[in-house]
């Protein structure tokens, strides 16, 4: 019997969810899963609630499995999971502020998401009218001999989403860094509830404008699990050739932007140029630069234009003849890598404990990625590697990006060498189940989870991969200097609007 | 010796830059109503834009980085890209204004020196993307601020961003810029 299965067998499942159980507990099995949290046994892969329900999802990452347990709190408590395993602290404060659950043992009971200027208290639980007025926030304490204070935020000196910095420094070095973020949410999630499926896969798009095929390949996924459908092979393979696309055109357009911030503008320039060629492309083939919308529950919008695949294989090869010059560059130029090496570190336990995917998780040696560990059509018909580093720097992040800007090329040339033929959408039956579906995203898993309801959606929760790398940003420059931050944060890159929905 | 090659490949190359698209009518209509000849003169056909994300999916941000990229190369119109607001003629704002964001706006818009001009970028921006109105959202960018000109597209393509950009330094009427 595996970790999670001796769970789920604790109470009583829920037939409508799939592809992995969902069961219903009580709180002893509740403490029982968050003990294996502490112990390492078991990931953390989201955490949310509905009125009178709270839902934990779980990795087995050894097995391969994925397991939702959910514990009804009438009295509107459950038992804190981030007592004892902190990578939960924050779902735990989104959870409270959205639909009024409370943690019982919270360590940090202050609000995450509401800062007390929206219109309504607890929007997905049960709606209290609020007075819109700004709630002081407490940031953690720092203490010791000349320490100052540096606020940064959410208005930044760049082109750059919104969220506020606070650092307590010391001179130069970087005492404690703690993030509020929070500023970007646009009550995604209220809208999608009752919303019917397409409006819901314009909404899942536009989580996070630069994982919009992610977002809608998950959305997608778990639209079709609840409703036990499967969409055409031919939309299968073209919605992963979008997924590599948006992959590489983030890792080119990050690797020049992380040497951007090392003030080493020449690579930024490169890169800024195969980014470009490669929204080119996808504007050529899909009719969209960042292919939004293309996704939906049923197939894809638009299949490959006559010319696509030509198109799609000069970028190909014209990706393949540069990155090796400007890697070559990044790795020949001693004061790029001064910047770079040693700096931002995070060690291979916090990526462990925190579950951390992506590049994130890779360049600090936690091999896990997707669309091997859950593998999900048609990857695995797919030839690819993971790359994994264990310095855990910002040289190690831009490293990862470097080997999976080329194993993406490798997959859109097998991809578009297989891709089957036939429709690229199927009608959908305006059915009711539970979906829960996880895709690689280039940050890292998005998770999807959704209730539907005759074809409504009654209910829905998306979990950016960020979530578990934002508390790594604060612990990776802690000693660093401040004038490190942009470089190690630009080498996370975590998202603000996936994560504030 | 990757540097000394690239170099001289950049210097031998022809330029990728596009050519420059002709400003939008549409823009242009909008902006007669606004722009001051007058405020034109001390700009000297230069802006400084202080781009401001008011609760964007970050795919409007994504395609105003493009702008930048030696394709679109916005400098060479005397565009550019500030860092404070103190420095800026134009807030280039996205998103739908989320309540969140709403007093920082306005706390950046009271931080611009006059003359000053909003652009609103994006049709979340525009009030008419999904997210407007709600629990969480103040509209577009026109219920906060006075908005000068309207860049539509979920994104806009930095083509379009570019034709309302270069309207707005192009054009010039009588109304007296705020």
């Amino acid at each position: 019997m595996t970790r999670l299965a001796d769970l789920t067998t604790r109470g009583r499942s829920v037939r409508a969810h799939r592809p992995w159980p969902r069961t219903v507990i009580d709180a002893a099995v509740w403490r029982a899963a968050t003990r294996r949290l502490t112990a390492g046994e078991l990931a953390l892969l989201g955490l949310w609630g509905e009125p009178g329900q709270v839902h934990m999802a779980l990795l087995d990452e050894a097995a391969g499995r994925v397991a939702v347990l959910s514990l009804d709190c009438p009295d509107g408590h459950y038992p804190s999971v981030s007592a004892h395993h902190a990578p939960a602290g924050r779902l735990e404060r989104a959870l409270c502020d959205l639909t009024g659950l409370k943690a019982r043992g919270a360590p940090d009971p202050r609000a995450w998401l509401d800062h007390g200027r929206w219109t309504l208290r607890h929007p997905l639980g049960a709606p209290v009218p609020a007075a819109g007025a700004a709630q002081p926030y407490v940031f953690l304490p720092a203490e010791g001999e000349s320490l100052h204070q540096i606020a940064v935020g959410p208005v930044h000196a760049g082109t750059i989403e919104p969220g506020h910095f606070r650092f307590t420094a010391n001179g130069e070095t970087v005492v404690r860094l703690e993030a509020r973020l929070g500023y970007a949410h646009r009550g995604l999630l209220a809208r999608m509830a009752g919303a019917d499926l397409a409006t819901a896969a314009r909404l899942a798009a536009r989580a996070s404008g630069d994982s919009t095929v992610a977002y809608g390949y998950a959305f997608a996924r778990a639209a079709e699990a609840a409703l036990k459908v499967e969409a055409p092979p031919r939309a299968v393979w073209l919605r992963a050739l979008m997924a590599e696309l948006e992959r590489l055109a983030n890792h080119l357009g990050d690797i020049g932007a992380i040497c951007n911030d090392a003030a080493f503008l020449m690579m930024h320039a490169h890169c800024a140029v195969l980014r470009e060629a490669a929204l080119r492309a996808n504007s050529a083939t899909f009719g969209h630069r960042l292919m939004m919308d293309r996704i939906v529950p049923g197939g894809v919008t638009s299949d490959l234009a006559p010319d696509g695949a030509s198109v799609l294989r000069a970028l190909v090869g014209t990706v393949r003849e540069r990155l090796p010059v400007l890697t070559a560059l990044y790795d020949d130029t001693a004061s790029l890598q001064d910047r770079t090496v040693g700096t931002g570190v995070v060690s291979t336990e916090l990526v462990r404990r925190f579950a951390a995917g992506g590049f994130v998780g890779r360049a600090s040696g936690r091999d896990f990625d997707t669309r091997r560990a859950l593998r999900y059509p048609p990857y695995d018909r797919l030839e690819f590697q993971t790359p994994v580093r264990t310095e855990g720097d910002v040289n190690a992040r831009v490293w990862i990006r470097i080997d999976e800007v080329s194993q993406s090329l490798g997959l859109v040339e097998q991809i578009l060498e297989r891709l089957p033929g036939g429709p690229v959408r199927r009608d959908l039956p305006a059915g009711s189940g539970e979906g829960l579906a996880l895709v690689e995203g280039f940050r890292g898993d998005v998770l999807a989870w959704l209730r539907l309801d005759r074809g409504r959606v009654a209910r829905a929760w998306l979990r950016d991969p960020s979530w578990f790398q934002w508390p790594l940003v604060e612990a990776a420059v802690e000693g660093d200097i401040v004038a490190d931050f942009p470089l190690a944060n630009k080498s996370f890159n975590c998202a603000y609007a996936g994560s504030d929905l | 010796m990757s540097m000394p090659k690239l170099l001289a490949e950049g210097i031998l190359r022809t330029p990728l830059t596009e050519l420059p698209p002709a400003a939008g009518d549409a823009e242009l209509a909008e902006l007669a109503a606004r722009l001051d000849a007058g405020a034109r003169r001390r700009l000297g056909r230069s802006l400084s834009i202080r781009q401001v994300d008011a609760g964007s999916c970050n795919g409007c941000e994504l395609e105003i980085h493009a702008l930048s990229n030696p394709f679109y190369d916005l400098e060479r119109f005397g565009l550019r890209f500030v860092a404070s607001p103190r420095h800026a003629d134009v807030l280039l704002v996205t998103g739908p204004v989320t309540l969140n964001m709403r007093e920082a706006l306005e706390r950046t818009y009271a931080a611009t020196p006059a003359p000053k001009w909003v652009v609103a970028a994006g049709d979340c921006a525009a009030g008419d993307g999904l997210f407007c109105g709600g629990y969480a959202c103040a509209g577009g960018v026109a219920d906060v601020l006075p908005v000068d000109l309207h860049i539509k597209g979920c994104p806009p393509d930095p083509t379009a961003l570019l034709k309302g950009l270069l309207a707005l330094l192009a054009d010039a009427s009588a109304k007296p810029a705020r």
